[in-house]
């Protein structure tokens, strides 16, 4: 390059590489590229910084005592580590919130893709997404000022729920999920080609047989990642189950009681000051562990399972 | 769509096979799925409804001229209210210039066949998902403590949601730039733009409109996040509105958690008057991203 530089102006040939260094262009490219990587620092830095506490914990508890222990009161003068109650206040709550999310956003979904005509369908769309705009403590103080005292007023079997109960951040927490759930599984509804439907019409199917025997199976693996999206959502909720659930480590399957979920507990134990290095601080990073390796693993499936449906139809 | 509304219907003899029963279903289960969409909307206006008129004793001009105080009647959000302004000016600043940055090497640069490009791919998929709270815990030991060692102020609470919400703003950016027809960008470079001048004076041009949306959508997340700050301690009785970096704060969110913990009903309310507040941001926040998007965006 630098020998043609020096030649003198009519060239025999036009010589079409580029002519000098860039090396602004390349300056760019390293900052763009750092940009994107800072992705991936992200992530490296919240592995490490969960990571060292929590085999500093463990060198302290036994694992073995930490996972299976019934008794969760880390903080108090004789402390005991058993993470099972926050585990299990933690599935039951998420459990209640899918069992509204997942067949509500589900059905939204087939409404919205399958049935509803498009001026219905600009109208309602946008409706249910300003549902997963609101802030999560708007739920919260919905759910402890609303729903569970209506819930006390028609609680029909045992004793009426407690002022912090699973039932109603579970319900709530559902409600918000329902647009992750319906939007996620209308994407994968809208993937699946229009011959499908048009040969199953032109079979006789109904809407009803079109929607649930051919869309819905079609659909899948996108809608199944639609509920793995949303589970991954419920189980990493705080401040809904902070406010309406409580704080009391329960281990217990009765929605009426009281309960902390590990994200619950994560937020009170950051409330109050922890000093660095004293085992009360690192059961933060311990349960924050737990909480991240569970949502990782889910969120590894759902983008897997994402991956596949888009690969068949696109 | 057209294939459901076809008039083959009509033929008399087609829709006699069809029993009560098979009729009853269909009627049933688009019943059932309109009933769906209506417990998830009706639940939205009950939320909206019922906010509003518990905070509404306490929506007034004293509310946001007053800080926190131990009596319910003059406690106010002024603290939170412009710590929410500082945090999100320093959200904005960090998380679009990386968010977009990010975009662009993704969408205009990036050999997706490296392997280290399909792992920044699935990693930001990933982190999308990560528990806000995980972000707090990142926070609280890697720039609250630990390596950076900002403490518990603004510019700690900043970072924190900044990176909690900076997948929500490349994921955003990116598909504003892939909208950008490709035919403009071989009309630069054959006019002998380099990549950087192609991306910088046409496509990104292109994709403003898009790129803000996404933003604004960004920042309305970070704006009602609570659960990491909650580990970052922005606290929820501070009387003195921010005054630099490294000052403390508080949050409209954090704030409203305290007032929603505290046993006296009458915090109930000021809680809800706050929430309306908070809402009535979100709203503005949205308004301006809708109308960023039908008056500035283009479909090629």
């Amino acid at each position: 390059m630098a020998a043609i530089e020096g030649a003198v102006a009519p060239r025999p040939v036009v010589n079409l590489g580029a002519t000098k260094n860039r090396y602004g262009e390349k300056l760019v490219l390293a900052l763009l590229f750092g940009c994107a990587a800072l992705s991936v620092g992200t992530t490296v830095a919240i592995v490490v910084s969960l990571l060292r506490p929590t085999v500093e914990f463990f060198d302290e508890v036994g694992i073995v005592e930490f996972l299976t222990g019934r008794v969760w009161s880390p903080l108090f003068a004789s402390p005991s580590f058993g993470v099972l109650p926050l585990v299990s206040a933690t599935l039951l709550i998420t459990a209640i919130a899918l069992a509204v999310a997942l067949p509500v956003g589900l059905a939204a979904a087939i409404y919205l893709s399958e049935y509803a005509r498009p001026r219905v369908r600009r109208v309602l769309k946008p409706t249910l997404e300003v549902l997963a705009g609101i802030p999560t403590v708007v739920y919260g103080f919905f759910a402890l000022t609303f729903v569970t005292p209506l819930l006390q007023d028609i609680w029909l079997v045992g004793d009426p729920p407690a002022i912090f109960n699973a039932m109603s951040a579970g319900l709530v927490m559902g409600i918000m999920i329902v647009p992750t759930v319906a939007s996620v599984s209308e994407d994968a509804m809208s993937a699946v080609p229009q011959a499908l439907r048009n040969g199953a019409a032109a079979l006789g199917s109904t809407r009803l047989q079109i929607s649930t025997r051919v869309v819905v199976p079609a659909a899948l693996s996108g809608i199944v990642a639609a509920f793995v999206l949303g589970f991954s959502r419920a189980i990493g909720e705080t401040m809904i189950v902070l406010i309406a659930a409580g704080i009391t480590p329960t281990l217990s399957i009765n929605p009426a009681k009281a309960m902390q979920t590990m994200t619950a507990f994560i937020g009170q134990a950051g409330l109050g000051d922890q000093s660095t290095g004293s085992t009360g601080y690192k059961t933060i990073f311990a349960v924050g562990s737990l909480l991240f390796a569970a949502t990782f693993l889910v969120n590894m499936v759902s983008i897997r399972l994402v991956r596949r449906y888009r690969e068949v139809y696109e | 769509m057209s294939a459901f509304s076809a008039g083959a219907v009509e033929v008399p003899d087609l829709k006699r096979r069809s029993s009560v029963l098979s009729v009853l279903k269909e009627r049933g289960f688009s019943a059932l799925l309109l009933a769906s969409v209506g417990i998830a909307i009706l639940t939205l206006v009950t939320l909206l409804f019922q906010v509003v008129v518990d905070g509404a004793p306490r929506l007034n001009a004293d509310l946001v001229n007053n800080f926190p105080s131990s009596r319910p009647a003059r406690a106010g959000i002024q603290s939170a209210i412009w710590g929410t302004v500082w945090v999100m000016g320093i959200v904005a600043a960090t998380c679009i210039p990386l968010g977009v940055g990010a975009a662009i090497y993704l969408e205009e640069y990036a050999d997706n066949s490296r392997w280290y490009n399909r792992l920044i791919e699935v990693n930001i998929q990933n982190l999308a998902a990560v528990p806000s709270i995980v972000y707090g815990i990142l926070g609280l030991a890697f720039l609250a403590r630990g390596f950076l060692d900002l403490g518990f102020t603004v510019l700690t609470g900043a970072l924190t949601l900044s990176l909690l919400v900076l997948p929500v703003v490349i994921i955003a950016s990116r598909e504003a730039i892939r909208a950008v027809p490709r035919s403009l960008r071989e009309a630069a470079l054959a006019l002998g733009a380099t990549p950087w001048q192609t991306v910088s004076r046409q496509v990104l041009p292109a994709a403003v409109p898009g790129i803000a949306t996404g933003a604004i959508l960004a920042l309305s997340r970070a704006i009602g996040e609570a659960a990491p700050l909650l580990l970052l301690g922005a606290l929820s009785f501070i009387t003195f509105n921010p005054d630099g970096l490294d000052s403390q704060f508080t949050v409209l969110p954090i704030q409203i958690f305290g007032y929603i913990s505290r046993p006296q009903a009458e915090f109930k309310v000021v809680a809800a008057a706050a929430i309306v507040v908070l809402l009535a941001i979100l709203l503005v926040m949205n308004s301006i991203a809708i109308m960023v998007r039908n008056r500035y965006g283009r479909r090629w």
